[in-house]
C-alpha cells in the first residue's frame, strides 16, 4: 500500500505541488496524467524522496518514507527517470545490474537477472550487455531504463514517462509487455504521461493533475463517464478530436469514432 | 664527457625518487582535499586560494625557504624529542616538490566532480546509491580523465622543478645544470636539460597510459604502466637503501659547496684529503646556496664547507665596519663561530678570495682606471654587473656610500655569465672574485680598493658541531691543510675547471696526490 498525503512542494513562492493525497493499492497501476508544469514528476519524485516535501508525507505499507534511510527506500522502488539518467560510464549491462550489485547481489545472479530484463525490453543482451549508452539511440536507452527500474525486483515502481522517446509501434508493444508483467509480478506503480491514450492504456485509475492538484480520480471509464471538470473532458477526450480529425480527411468510415461526445 | 655520464644514473635515480616521492604525496594529499572542498564549498575559495599562493611562490625560494624552516623544526624536535631532522637534502626538496604538485591536481580534482552532470547525479541516488558509493562509483570514475590531466601537469612541473633541489642539497638532474652553468660546461648543462626533459615525457607518458587503461578497461594496459611506475619505484628505494647500508658501515662525512668552481674544487680537495688520512668515506654535496650552506653546517645536515671571513662578517656578523688587519677579522669571526653556533674554524686554507670590481683591461687603460676611487667619475654612463646576492651584499652598501659611486644601471645576474658579459663589452664593470680564473684569462684588470671598504676573505675550512663532537680525529687529519693553497695556486686550480675543462674531482685528486709526494706537496 502506497500512500501519498497532502504533500507540498515549493520553490520559492511558487507552488509546484499543492497538496496531493493518492492511494495506490497493491498490484494497483495509477497513472498521473496532466499537462506540462501539472507537478506529475514533483509528486513522484518525492515518493522516493529525490526531492523532500515540504509539508505532508508518504506512507509504505504504513511506514512513513521520512523514517526510512534514503538510499534503502530508492533501493526498493523502482525508479525510471523522464531523461533517462544512464550512468554514462557504465554499460548497458552494468546500467540495468546497478542496484542488485548495491545491494551486494552475487555476480552470476546479477548476469542472469540482468539479461532477462534486457530481453523482456527487447534489447538483444549479446548485442547490447556490452555497449555504452552513448552508443544507443534515444529509444533504446529509455528501454535500458526500464529495464534498470526493474532490476532489483521492487514491489513499487514509478515511471516518468518511460516511453516518450519510442516510436508508436515499439512503444504499443512494450506498453502492452509492461501491463503483462506488471500484472503478473503486481507491481504497485505510479506511471507518469501526458498521452491519454497511454494513460488508458496502463491505467487501473488515472489522477488528473492541474497545477498542483489532483483535479480527478478514477478508472479511465469513470472519468470519461463523469468528467469533474470542463479541463478533466478536454483533455481525455482530445484522442476522440484526433480520431475525428483524420476520420474528416479520409472519409473512411473504418476510422469513425464511436462514441463521439 | 664519460666522467659526466658516469655521473648520470645517480643523477637521474636521485630525480626520480625525489619526483615520484613529491607526486605521490602531492596526488595522496590533493585528491582527499579536493573530494572534501565540493563537499564544503564554502571553503573552496579559502583551500584553492593558499594553493595558488603557494604556487605564485617562485620554485628555487620555495624549495629555499625549507632549509631555515626545517632547521627551525629540527631545533625545536631535538629539544622536545631528542631527535632532529635533516634541514637540507631530501627533506626540504621533497616538500617543496610536494607543495607545488598540490594546486594543478587539487584544482583538476574539483573541476573534474563539479563538472559531472546533476542528471547523473540523480540517477545515481535515484537508484539507491549513498553518497560514499556515488563518490565511489559515479563522480571518481567520470572526473578522473580531468584528474589525471593534473596530475600530468602536476608530473611535468615537478621534474622540471627537481632541478632546483640542487642548490638545497638533494643531489637531482640539476647538479649538470648548477655546476655545468658555473664551469662554462655546457655539455653538462645539455645533459641535465636533456636527462630532465625525457624523464618528464616518459614519466607523463606512463601516466597516460594509466588514464587510457583505466578508461578503456584494458587491464594490461593499466598493468603495464603500474608496473613500469613500480619498478622504478622499487628500483630507486632499493638505491637509497643500498646506499643507506652501505654508508651505515663507517660514518660518511658530508662536505659542502656553495655555487662556484672554487667551491667546488676545495670541497673535493677536503673530501679527497680526509679519504687519504683517515679512509673514512666521503661524500660532497654542492652548488649549495649561501645561507643554505651555513644553516646546514649549525644544523649538522653537512659536516664541513669552506666559507669566507668576510662573508661571515659582513653577512652573518652584520658588521659594516671593517677592521683594517685580516688576522683581526680571522680572530673575531673564529671566536664568534665558536661562541654563537659551536662551530669549529679547521684551518685558514692560505688564500682570499676578495669582492672586487673588475673591467676590461682595454677600457681601464684608456681612462687610465686602476682603483676604485679613479673610477668614480666615469661610472655614471657605465652599467655594472653584479651576482645575484652583490648589490644586497653589505660590502655594496659600504662601496657606494664610501666612494659615492652611482652606475648608469645595475643588473644582477648569473655569477658565471658576468664575465663573459664584460669581456664582450655589454656591461663596463663587474663585481669579480678575486681568485677567479677568468680575471686573467678573458684580460680583466682588478680595481684597487683604496679606502679599504671591503673586508678581507680568507678561506676558511669551518665544521659543524656535530663532527667536532663525533669525528675529532677528521678535524685533527685536517689542519694541516692551513695555508696549503695560496691565491695562485687557487686561481690555477679554478683554471684547469673553468679554462680547461678538467672536473673538479680530477684536479682536487691530482692536487691531494702531489701532497701526499714528499718534498712536492709545497711546489
Amino acid at each position: 500500500m502506497l500512500r501519498l498525503v497532502e504533500l507540498v512542494k515549493r520553490y520559492g513562492d511558487a507552488v509546484v505541488v499543492a497538496g496531493v493525497s493518492l492511494t495506490v493499492a497493491p498490484g494497483e497501476r495509477v497513472v498521473l496524467l496532466g499537462g506540462s508544469g501539472s507537478g506529475k514528476t514533483t509528486t513522484i519524485k518525492m515518493v522516493n524522496r529525490l526531492l523532500e516535501p515540504d509539508a505532508g508525507r508518504v506512507e509504505i505499507d504504513g511506514v512513513d518514507a521520512a523514517t526510512i534511510a534514503p538510499h534503502e527506500l530508492r533501493r526498493r522502488i523502482g525508479y525510471c527517470f523522464q531523461q533517462v539518467g544512464l550512468l554514462p560510464h557504465l554499460t548497458v549491462g552494468e546500467n540495468v545490474g546497478i542496484t542488485p550489485r548495491l545491494l551486494g547481489w552475487d555476480a552470476g545472479r546479477i548476469a542472469a537477472r540482468v539479461d532477462e530484463l534486457l530481453r523482456m525490453v527487447e534489447l538483444d543482451p549479446a548485442t547490447f550487455h556490452d555497449r555504452r549508452p552513448a552508443a544507443l539511440s534515444g529509444g533504446q536507452q529509455q528501454r535500458v531504463g526500464v529495464a534498470r527500474a526493474l532490476a532489483a525486483g521492487p514491489r513499487i515502481v514509478l515511471l516518468d514517462e518511460p516511453f516518450g522517446a519510442l516510436d508508436p509501434l515499439t512503444r504499443d508493444r512494450l506498453q502492452e509487455s509492461f501491463v503483462t508483467i506488471a500484472r503478473e509480478l503486481a507491481l504497485t506503480v505510479v506511471f507518469v504521461t501526458h498521452d491519454v491514450l497511454e494513460a488508458i492504456r496502463v491505467a487501473d485509475r488515472i489522477a488528473v493533475m492541474r497545477a498542483g492538484r489532483v483535479e480527478q480520480v478514477g478508472t479511465p471509464a469513470e472519468l470519461l463517464a463523469n468528467p469533474a471538470s470542463e479541463y478533466v473532458r478536454d483533455f481525455l477526450t482530445i484522442p476522440l478530436r484526433q480520431a475525428a480529425a483524420l476520420h474528416t480527411l479520409t472519409g473512411n468510415a473504418a476510422f469513425a469514432p464511436t462514441g463521439a461526445p | 664527457m664519460s666522467e659526466q655520464l658516469a655521473l648520470l644514473p645517480g643523477y637521474l635515480a636521485a630525480h626520480l625518487e625525489l619526483t615520484l616521492a613529491a607526486l605521490l604525496l602531492g596526488t595522496a594529499a590533493s585528491l582527499p582535499l579536493g573530494i572534501w572542498v565540493t563537499r564544503h564549498p564554502r571553503a573552496e575559495t579559502f583551500v584553492l586560494g593558499v594553493a595558488g599562493v603557494i604556487q605564485t611562490i617562485p620554485s628555487l625560494a620555495l624549495l629555499a625557504v625549507m632549509v631555515p624552516l626545517l632547521a627551525g623544526a629540527s631545533a625545536l624536535a631535538t629539544r622536545v624529542a631528542g631527535v632532529g631532522v635533516p634541514s637540507i637534502g631530501f627533506l626540504p626538496a621533497l616538500i617543496g616538490l610536494t607543495l607545488y604538485s598540490v594546486l594543478p591536481i587539487l584544482r583538476n580534482t574539483v573541476a573534474g566532480i563539479r563538472g559531472v552532470d546533476p542528471a547523473v547525479l540523480e540517477a545515481a541516488r535515484g537508484v539507491g546509491m549513498t553518497a560514499r558509493e556515488q563518490l565511489r562509483l559515479v563522480e571518481l570514475p567520470l572526473a578522473w580523465p580531468v584528474i589525471v590531466a593534473g596530475i600530468r601537469t602536476a608530473t611535468v612541473w615537478v621534474v622540471g622543478i627537481a632541478t632546483l633541489s640542487t642548490p638545497v642539497g638533494a643531489p637531482s638532474l640539476g647538479n649538470y645544470i648548477f655546476s655545468g652553468l658555473q664551469t662554462r660546461n655546457l655539455t653538462a648543462v645539455l645533459v641535465g636539460c636533456l636527462a630532465a626533459a625525457l624523464l618528464a615525457l616518459v614519466l607523463d607518458g606512463l601516466v597516460l597510459a594509466l588514464e587510457i587503461g583505466v578508461r578503456d578497461r584494458r587491464r594490461a594496459v593499466v598493468g603495464a604502466a603500474l608496473g613500469a611506475l613500480a619498478l622504478l619505484s622499487v628500483g630507486t628505494a632499493a638505491r637509497a637503501l643500498h646506499e643507506h647500508i652501505a654508508s651505515g658501515a663507517a660514518r660518511t662525512i658530508v662536505i659542502g659547496a656553495k655555487t662556484f668552481t672554487e667551491q667546488y674544487v676545495v670541497s673535493e680537495i677536503v673530501a679527497a684529503e680526509i679519504t687519504r688520512t683517515t679512509g673514512r668515506p666521503t661524500r660532497t654535496v654542492s652548488s649549495l646556496g649561501s645561507t643554505v650552506a651555513f644553516d646546514a653546517l649549525v644544523a649538522g645536515s653537512i659536516d664541513l664547507y669552506v666559507d669566507y671571513t668576510g662573508t661571515i662578517w659582513a653577512t652573518l656578523m652584520k658588521h659594516t665596519d671593517v677592521p683594517p688587519d685580516p688576522a683581526i677579522v680571522l680572530a673575531e669571526v673564529s671566536r664568534w663561530l665558536a661562541d654563537t653556533h659551536g662551530v669549529a674554524t679547521v684551518a685558514a686554507l692560505g688564500f682570499e678570495n676578495a669582492y672586487a670590481l673588475a673591467m676590461r683591461d682595454e677600457t681601464a687603460g684608456r681612462l687610465g682606471i686602476t682603483s676604485i676611487g679613479e673610477l668614480v667619475p666615469h661610472a655614471a654612463t657605465m652599467v655594472m654587473a653584479g651576482d645575484y646576492e652583490f648589490f644586497s651584499r653589505p660590502e655594496w652598501t659600504a662601496l657606494a656610500e664610501t666612494y659615492g659611486l652611482r652606475f648608469r644601471e645595475r643588473r644582477s645576474m648569473d655569477a658565471s655569465l658576468m664575465y663573459g658579459a664584460v669581456a664582450s663589452a655589454q656591461v663596463d664593470v663587474i663585481s669579480a672574485f678575486s681568485t677567479d680564473g677568468r680575471i686573467a684569462a678573458l684580460g680583466l684588470t682588478v680595481l684597487a680598493d683604496d679606502r679599504h671598504v671591503i673586508p678581507p676573505y680568507d678561506a676558511i675550512l669551518i665544521a659543524s658541531p656535530r663532527l667536532a663532537r663525533e669525528a675529532p680525529d677528521v678535524l685533527a687529519a685536517l689542519r694541516p691543510l692551513a695555508g696549503a693553497i695560496d691565491a695562485d695556486r687557487m686561481r690555477h686550480l679554478n683554471a684547469e675547471v673553468d679554462q680547461h675543462g678538467e672536473s673538479p674531482a680530477a684536479v682536487a685528486r691530482a692536487f691531494v696526490a702531489r701532497r701526499a709526494t714528499p718534498g712536492d706537496g709545497a711546489e
